[in-house]
């Protein structure tokens, strides 16, 4: 996508400058520092879908307003290195416009325009930056996890119940959940691999890893409810 | 219950999936920001958020960034 070839240096020297309106770049500049109202989403939509001319200036427009909240879902995570930002700020506003330009019909107008194109922006940026950092680590089950996990130390009632309640839980892991169930708990809920690293791996989809971690969680609490360990199904 | 509790048992009640909570989060956080009540817009959705850490970085990071432009 060409947003426009900047001027060069002098070269309004003695001639009128043009508005800046009347640069693609100039307009997307302006977009950063301007976000938009809640009355600007029908004016979004209608220069999404106008003219050949309005829609290229609305669509240079968005992808910095997307790559602006790309960075800003980066700069959040420790793992991306400065090096890294920048590419990875591009990829993830190139795909989030196509995502927002295909799915434009699907606007239903219950948030602002650009409250709804951020978001695509963000998981864009932040799925990019947990595959990043997972690069290169294989994801082993490793259900040695528990023991340290599972000892809380000396003390008081309260750690106690807690590692009543965490072996009670080791061992529900082992009797009631499905092989499956059991991998993807252990590697989402014990392992704390990133869901979407998962997903990748296993050539699934977050939703369907999410809802065997539920149906997981949920097998759980009721063999604990059955014990009367204190959590409810 | 410790936070390793919740980690391994998520939230208690009723929550949206991953695919609902990508669909309806820009809805969520502007009635956040708004003052009004999320929760009221989108039922399940702060279980869900409590439950996911993918969907509650994203969650966090759209808020942060909206209530950030005022």
């Amino acid at each position: 996508m060409s947003l426009g070839a900047w001027p060069r240096p002098g070269s309004y020297r003695g001639k009128k400058r043009p508005p800046a309106d009347a640069n693609p770049l100039m307009r997307a500049l302006e977009a950063y520092a301007r976000p938009a109202m809640p009355g600007e989403s029908d004016t979004w939509l209608r220069r999404l879908r106008g003219p050949a001319a309005e829609r290229d200036a609305a669509v240079a427009e968005l992808h910095a307003l997307l790559l602006r909240a790309a960075r800003h879902e980066l700069r959040r995570r420790p793992s991306v290195t400065v090096f890294e930002l920048d590419d990875l700020a591009h990829q993830a506003a190139a795909d989030a416009l196509v995502a927002v330009l295909a799915k434009l019909d699907t606007f239903r107008g219950a948030s602002r325009f650009t409250t709804w194109a951020y978001k695509f922006a963000i998981l864009e940026a932040g799925v990019k930056a947990r595959r990043r950092a997972w690069q290169g680590r294989e994801i082993t089950i490793d259900e040695d996890t528990w023991p340290a996990f599972a000892d809380p130390g000396p003390g008081t009632p309260e750690t106690l119940e807690t590692s009543e309640l965490l072996r009670a839980i080791r061992d529900a892991v082992e009797s009631e959940l499905t092989d499956h169930q059991r991998e993807v708990f252990v590697a989402l809920a014990l392992q704390e691999v990133p869901i979407d690293v998962l997903a990748e791996r296993r050539g699934t989809t977050r939703g369907a890893l999410y809802k065997t971690l539920h149906d997981a969680r949920r097998r759980l609490r009721a063999a604990l409810a059955d014990q009367e360990l204190g959590a409810t199904p | 219950m410790s936070r390793e509790l919740d980690r391994l048992l998520g939230p208690e009640g009723p929550e949206v999936s991953c695919e609902e909570c990508f669909e309806r989060l820009d809805e969520y956080v502007d009635a956040e920001l708004a003052g009004h009540d999320p929760e009221q817009a989108v039922p399940g959705m702060a279980a869900h958020l409590d439950g996911c850490p993918a969907c509650r970085e994203e969650h966090e990071s759209l808020r942060d960034l909206v209530a950030g432009e005022g």
